[in-house]
């Protein structure tokens, strides 16, 4: 079952229409919310006059900062570091000040939507606009305007790391290769925005949450802490989400707190739905880096260190720490040996809205720099880039690799296998890179401009803390498997049911797999950093072998035989040669429970057939009832997966325009539980780093005036601009862990910007451009072209 | 402002079942069927008629849901992405080749998708890559990279010919007569 390319458990009931998505949920009675959002970048609140608002028939409450008292409170800093010495969050109405345009300042609910967004209109705010900063490089000048006013400079952190002994290698460098690299800000943009459903019940006491988002049991603690209830009288529910790619991973957005302080204020259930404007002024934004790089370079090509200075646009607010940075400077490295390695960043407060983890989460950022890097070399020395690439790699033999830095989790950033090599000269052979200089010469003299581009990655995933699993067997032979993080398209459903399939021997399609639900499952964290299928899967293989263990315990007892002697094949522990003496996991399911009544004739059959005279009691001391078992997963480090991406593009000189005529992925996360599902994972995330590279781009104006807050604006690829995408694998298995894999959720998207700069500038080189920054629209391409000449 | 407009008499079929209902003349005809008909099947992706996945079919054609009243929908045939299958053991031959094909992931975007090309297979029974790609232009996915998408039309495409008594999905094609 593991590495079959079946199709998903999950795609009948989303195919009919059938799936439940949080705006799906309509508890009887249920009323509306908006939000007012501050129309300014940054601006000091007077006086909030709503009593039109709230004298609007439909209108249920008009909630501002004064109503929520001690429950407007800052968010939690979710992640905090030694660095980060001036972190700020949000509260969940702005109280005093706005800093960016979205914040939200008054929640309204009422009857339905309209009559909610009625009243929003009806609020009369009076707001003193104040000096904006949207530039983070400005932001950190002298004189800039204060997005917090107790903050100096906007500086949110300075972490300065060093590996090995830079200034020396420096001294002894053939060439020393300077360059600025810009990346503007982007985001996730699940086409499902975010929403909440609340719903309240005072007489079991239960607060019941639905939320779109990937971290279902951290909310649901950190309700139960806020509203001052008992925790397991809170349920967090995330039930199917319409993509996540991070944006989701940020907790409390402010209606995470608002809509359940509604429900029980008002005692009717509250929903809130985000709209497209509201997801692309107000939930969190990332990329957004300028970076200063050196490096020092033997004439052979090869690096012998690297020093790079970086800024981080961080927005208004750093709720998630500084944890893109920490990856960005961890992973930068990538798959080369740098021995000698000093990087700092800066973090930058600016009036825009926070940033938090986007899909590659720090890594597009640190793939585009490095990688322009090896450009460089490549073009100071006269080599192919692949070439030195090649002069530059970790070797197979080399691992675990010890980059020398501590990873965003705490842990070591140790690379526990590869074999980064191989992986290009796969990735150049599929692309047919050795007939391609010629192919390229010959359009030129057609006057055609074609361009190869490649671009290789490191990413660490499957990060900790833990995530555990419950397998249980129903007395009908079917499998139920809850864990506690999500799946906002991933096909958990399926890859974590063919785990189980594999160790039970039955049928991928005979296991029920539940995720996000509190309810059903009480511990974990969530899903993020490509941790899922790393962390759950290895969390429900455990689990799933007790189940067997167990299933092959009480059948060689029934059976009396020895265990040795027992398989398990088609969803039955039998005996091995001896055709018909068998018993269903079904079967050992009933027998496993013992209790007084059985239910349905098979259930009596087996209890009278199987349930013998005993002499104590049915569950020995320390035996639990039924065939489940619990399982958990803690891995000792990130597991370190890697890609190398190939595009061939044709440059247009007079449009500007940009065609992909290749695109060529080598990806490795070790084992593959369902390549099927695997490659779709990587589709998705090659066009969200195409669409980074060439399309989407967050605009601010100099106000800090959002620009692109609707679909018409924020550019994300269609079918006309996605390319065929061609995958090969190479597998090498994690050591790390008992099922060998390793993560492939944001791989797709990390390399994308770097293989479409090298791409564009080796179609370009006759016309002397270089890129330096990423996305590339049409007219930038020509700004760039005309620039050079 | 008027708090309470006046409402609106509106009579509609929907996959083959008559609807009539009094309804806000601001009503979008999406909201309409989410949260009156319970049709919760057609997502609500961007509200300006861009993603696509609110796509519907009327009397045939797909429409967005989001640009459209529900009063201007009186007298119209509909089908959503809920009356697509021929019956709750079987797939209707689009959905079919979608899942064959892993052209979906989050399923968020896909009822509209479905909405779409069922129609565009209807009027262009094999269509080339071009085509197929061309079509979906209107619709939004953040998940798929389009790849799987374009394959499991071109399936959908071959599965039809190979038994066009699948084609016509829901009872919902057929216009209403004129009260």
């Amino acid at each position: 079952m593991i590495g079959a390319r079946i199709p998903r458990n999950e795609d009948p009931r989303l195919l009919r229409g059938l799936g439940c998505f949080v705006d799906d949920v309509n508890p009887a009675g249920v009323l509306h919310a908006a939000c007012l959002r501050s129309p300014h970048a940054h601006a000091r609140l007077g006086s909030i006059e709503a009593s039109r608002a709230r004298a609007l028939p439909g209108v249920q409450l008009v909630v501002t900062a004064a109503d929520l008292g001690e429950l407007n409170e800052p968010g939690p800093l979710l992640i905090p570091h030694p660095t980060l010495t001036h972190p700020r969050t949000q509260r969940p109405l702005a109280l005093d000040e706005v800093r960016y345009v979205g914040e939200t300042v008054a929640f309204v609910v009422a009857d339905d939507r309209y009559v909610a967004e009625d009243a929003v209109d009806l609020i009369v705010v009076d707001y003193e606009p104040l000096p904006v900063v949207t530039d983070a490089e400005r932001a950190l000048s002298a004189g800039a305007p204060l997005v917090h006013g107790n903050v100096p400079a906007n500086r949110a952190a300075r972490f300065p790391q060093r590996v090995g002994d830079p200034d020396h290698a420096f001294r002894q460098a053939a060439h020393v290769l300077r360059e600025r690299l810009v990346i503007e800000r982007s985001c996730g943009s699940p086409i499902e925005g975010r929403g909440v459903v609340a719903e309240h019940d005072p007489r079991t006491g239960v607060l019941r949450v639905w939320t779109s988002t990937q971290a279902p049991l951290p909310i649901k603690n950190g309700l139960a802490r806020m509203f001052g209830l008992p925790e397991f009288q809170v349920e967090v529910i995330a039930p199917d989400v319409g993509g996540g790619f991070g944006t989701k991973i940020m907790l409390f957005y402010p209606e995470e707190i608002l809509v359940p302080w509604a429900t029980m204020r008002l005692g009717r259930p509250v929903k809130w739905t985000e709209d497209r404007r509201e997801h692309l002024i107000a939930a969190n934004q990332e990329r957004g880096q300028i970076h200063d790089v050196e490096a020092a370079v033997d004439g052979d090509g090869r690096i012998l260190a690297l020093r790079d200075h970086f800024i981080h646009d961080t927005g208004a607010y750093t709720p998630y720490g500084i944890v893109v940075p920490i990856i960005t400077a961890t992973q930068l490295p990538g798959p080369y040996r740098l021995r000698n390695y000093e990087v700092e960043f800066e973090v930058a407060y600016t009036n825009k809205v926070a940033v938090s983890p986007y899909r590659g989460a720090g890594r597009p950022h640190g793939a585009f720099v490095m990688e322009r890097v090896i450009g460089l070399i490549a073009h100071q020395l006269g080599l192919e880039p692949a070439e030195v690439r090649r002069r530059n790699f970790i070797q197979p033999d080399e691992f675990p690799w010890d980059v020398g830095l501590t990873f965003q989790d705490g842990g070591p950033t140790r690379y526990d296998s590869g074999n980064y090599p191989a992986g290009l000269e796969m990735a150049l052979e599929h692309a047919g890179f050795a007939t391609f200089r010629a192919r390229q010469a010959e359009a030129r003299n057609q006057g055609r401009y074609l361009g190869v581009g490649m671009g290789c990655y490191v990413e660490g995933t499957g990060i900790g803390p833990y995530e555990g699993a419950h397998v249980r067997v129903e007395p009908s032979g079917r499998v139920f498997v809850a864990t506690g993080l999500t799946t906002q398209g991933q096909g958990h459903g399926t890859t974590f049911a063919q785990i189980v399939a594999e160790t039970l021997a039955c049928e991928a399609s005979a296991v029920t797999v539940v995720t996000g639900d509190t309810r059903k499952f009480n511990w974990g964290a969530g899903t993020y950093a490509s941790r899922a299928l790393v962390t759950s899967g290895n969390a429900i293989h455990a689990a799933a072998q007790q189940v067997r263990a167990k299933a092959l315990r009480l059948a060689s007892e029934l059976l009396e035989v020895s265990p040795a002697d027992l398989e398990l094949v088609d969803g039955r522990v039998r005996v091995k040669g001896a055709p018909g003496k068998e018993l269903t996991l079904g079967a050992l399911a009933t027998v496993a429970n013992p209790i007084r009544y059985a239910y349905g004739k098979e259930a009596a059959d087996a209890a009278l057939r199987l349930v013998k005279p005993r002499a104590g009691a049915v569950l020995a001391e320390g035996e639990a009832p039924g065939l489940e078992a619990f399982g958990y997963y803690a891995p000792p480090h990130s597991t370190f997966a890697s890609g190398c991406h190939v595009a061939i593009v044709e440059v247009d000189p007079v449009t500007g325009n940009v065609t992909l005529l290749r695109y060529v992925v080598q990806h490795d996360c070790g084992t593959m539980v369902n390549p099927t599902v695997v490659e779709g994972q990587i589709q998705g995330g090659v066009a969200q780093g195409i669409g980074g590279a060439l399309y989407e781009k967050i605009v601010y104006d100099e106000a800090g005036q959002p620009l692109t807050s609707t679909y018409m604006d924020f550019l994300m690829p269609t079918a006309m601009e996605i390319p065929e995408i061609e995958i090969v694998h190479l597998e090498t298995p994690s050591p790390l862990n008992p099922l060998g894999i390793k993560g492939v959720g944001e791989a797709g998207a990390i390399p994308g910007p770097a293989v479409l700069a090298e791409a564009i500038e080796d179609a370009l080189r006759p016309l002397g451009v270089r890129i330096r920054e990423m996305p590339l629209s049409p007219n930038r391409i020509r700004e760039l072209i005309e620039q050079a000449q | 402002m008027s708090p309470t407009p006046a409402l609106v008499s509106v009579r509609l079929r929907v996959n083959g079942r008559e609807y009539t209902a009094e309804v806000p003349p601001r009503l979008l005809l999406s909201d309409f069927l989410r949260y009156r008909l319970g049709l919760t099947g057609t997502h609500v992706g961007c509200e300006h008629g861009v993603c696509g996945a609110r796509t519907i079919q009327l009397d045939g054609a797909p429409v967005r849901s989001c640009l459209m009243l529900a009063v201007q929908a009186d007298r119209a045939a509909l089908t959503t992405v809920e009356g697509l299958a021929p019956g709750p053991d079987r797939l209707h031959p689009v959905q079919e080749a979608f899942r064959l094909e892993h052209g979906l992931q989050c399923g968020f975007c896909t009822p509209g998708i479905l909405m779409t090309v069922t129609a565009f297979l209807h009027e262009h029974p094999s269509p080339s890559e071009a085509e197929i790609r061309r079509e979906l232009a209107g619709h939004l996915c953040r998940c798929t990279g389009y790849q799987n998408i374009v394959r499991a039309v071109r399936r959908a495409s071959l599965l039809l010919a190979a038994d066009p008594g699948r084609a016509t999905a829901g009872a919902g094609r057929d216009p209403v007569s004129s009260p």
